[in-house]
């Protein structure tokens, strides 16, 4: 359960795992729940697909979002605002960290890294096993323990966002979570949760071990 | 090989490698950036060459020094990029060389945004460069696509011995989609016999640019255009969506036709009798889609202030058919405004 999770989610992963969907699922999940949250994009790698094109959505039912300091969010330029530390100081809120891809986004980090009680923190890095460079139990390790270097933090839960857009079928989850299972095996960081989107995968999936993390598409339009 | 989910940067230069491109000349711009890293990673795997040159009309240059050689060699650059090598794309056309563009558009003019925009239509089918010229243009509307217009792009270049551009826009750089890289047959390449081997290495080879003789150079445009007159005959390409028993013709091109096929399906849902026209080759330009008694209207929906729109009318012959409606500056149309401009123009009655 998402509400089980530390206060403070950092979420990670290479690029294209689909972890900005997986970062705005959750830090909606969690306001619905009545969660105080807040959710920062401190994405300075990519200039397209960025959590901060959703913040209107997002500000409108209630989450805090958290960018540049130059409000406008098809700037291409390295700036995060200060605020990105308040809800780490300010404990009544729950935090999500939407970091930019790989080890050169997640440099980013080393702002927050002196103020974080690594207590409070959930680090979990998205997965997906479709992408060419994630797609076996070497090239996950190898981009998980690259993310551990730059950031100094260890991972502590891999999610399970394996697929093919509107082409994914419950067996893409099935072979994701296979291969998270071994990388599991070898490094002891658990699998949190298997990440789908609900219209796209109509039938619950059954056959799936991990913890189910149903998802709306916030960031890619019908027509994509 | 089962599908793989890639970035539409990396796609098309993995698509590039399989076609047999060895030679890569570029230099970094948003959001085609992804494009150079790729090339810059994975073709020294290969045995290829990759330069991050200092400045795209360098890069250009490059191009027509490996193209003159006879290697398979790309260069890509998004909108203001493009334009600073038109001028090497000239002088590659002049020279009857065979070489592959890659424009990932971006707003504009000038520097512009690094949103996507499709507003470089007139520099890329109607020509940037100086003198008399086409190049192919082709326009991909998914990732796929774009894996598969690469692959034909080399063929292409090499059989035409001319520049290809691939004209996509920033979505279609940045976005990810599922792609397969099937070998599928390419077409039979003629012997180039033609390219420069370095001295003492056979019979001489030149390439040129300057013809200070008015005639020879006359003689030469008019080949090139017994040779455009090939192209337009046996390359023309476009999709029918939906067009079966249309009473009116969106036509869009890459980005846009992905929004307007999701705006004819809602159209369709409410009885509308539309479809779309999707230009998959810019030049030659698929006129023969246009000669239709049966369409009332013509609707040009682009990413940009309209320009494609000049050639649906050339092409129906009727300016009075076509209409156009379009955003620019790196504005995403929305599917929504183009069913409200479709009804605007079909009115209300079914």
């Amino acid at each position: 359960m998402v509400i089980d999770d530390k206060r403070i989610r950092i979420i990670s992963g290479h690029y294209g795992s689909g972890k900005t969907e997986f970062a705005i699922n959750y830090a909606v999940k969690l306001n619905e729940m009545g969660m105080k949250t807040a959710i920062s994009d401190l994405d300075i790698v990519n200039t397209y697909f960025r959590s901060r094109e959703k913040a209107f959505e997002l500000e409108n039912i209630g989450i805090k979002v958290i960018y540049s300091s130059i409000k406008n969010g098809n700037y291409d330029i390295p700036a995060i605002s200060p605020e990105i530390a308040t809800p780490v100081k300010d404990k009544s809120y729950n935090y999500i960290i939407d970091l930019g891809g790989d080890d050169v986004g997640a440099v980013t980090l080393a702002r927050l890294i002196p103020i974080l009680d690594k207590s409070e923190v959930d680090f979990i890095m998205v997965v997906n096993t479709k992408r060419p460079e994630t797609s076996t139990k070497e090239g996950i390790i190898y981009h998980k323990k690259s993310l551990e270097k730059a950031t100094g933090l260890n991972i502590t839960g891999f999610v399970n966002n394996t697929n093919l857009v509107r082409e994914t079928t419950e067996e893409t989850l099935k072979e994701g979570e296979n291969i998270l299972f071994e990388v599991s095996k070898e490094t002891g960081v658990p699998v949190k949760y298997t990440s789908y989107i609900e219209n796209i995968i109509e039938c619950k999936p059954k056959n799936i071990k991990t913890e189910l993390f149903p998802m709306k598409f916030f960031m890619r339009e019908e027509w994509m | 090989m089962a599908k793989v989910l890639m970035k539409g940067n990396e796609a098309v230069g993995k698509a590039a490698i399989e076609a047999g491109c060895r030679y890569f000349f570029g230099y970094p711009i948003t959001p085609q950036s992804e494009l150079p890293e790729y090339m810059a990673r994975e073709l020294p795997k290969v045995g290829g060459v990759f330069v991050q040159s200092e400045s795209e009309i360098s890069a250009i240059n490059m191009v027509y020094g490996a193209a003159s050689a006879g290697a398979r060699v790309m260069t890509s650059s998004s909108s203001p990029g493009i334009a600073l090598k038109q001028e090497g794309i000239g002088y590659i056309t002049k020279a009857n060389r065979p070489a592959v563009i890659v424009n990932m558009m971006r707003g504009g003019p000038g520097l512009g945004t690094i949103q996507p925009s499709q507003a470089d239509y007139h520099m890329c089918v109607k020509g940037g460069s100086n003198g008399d010229y086409h190049n192919i243009v082709l326009a991909p509307s998914s990732i796929q696509e774009a894996v598969d217009m690469v692959i034909e792009a080399f063929d292409l270049a090499d059989i035409y011995l001319t520049p290809v551009i691939i004209l996509a826009d920033g979505l279609i750089g940045q976005m990810m989609e599922p792609v397969e890289f099937t070998n599928k047959k390419q077409r039979e390449i003629p012997k180039k016999d033609w390219a420069l081997v370095g001295k003492g290495k056979g019979e001489r080879h030149i390439t040129k640019n300057l013809d200070l003789n008015p005639l020879d150079l006359e003689r030469e445009n008019i080949e090139l255009f017994e040779k455009y007159k090939k192209i337009e005959e046996n390359e023309t390409q476009y999709e029918d969506y939906l067009m079966e028993d249309a009473e009116y013709a969106f036509v869009a091109y890459g980005t846009s036709a992905r929004i307007v096929k999701s705006a004819v399906r809602k159209l369709r849902e409410e009885g509308y009798k539309i479809g779309l026209i999707r230009p998959k080759t810019l030049w030659p330009f698929p006129k023969e889609a246009f000669k239709r008694n049966n369409i009332k209207k013509y609707i040009d929906i682009e990413m940009s202030m309209g320009q494609m729109v000049d050639d649906v009318k050339l092409a129906c012959e009727d300016v009075h058919k076509v209409v156009f409606y379009g955003r620019s500056g790196g504005v995403i149309l929305s599917s929504e405004e183009i069913v409200d401009f479709g009804k605007s123009i079909m009115g209300g009655a079914l």
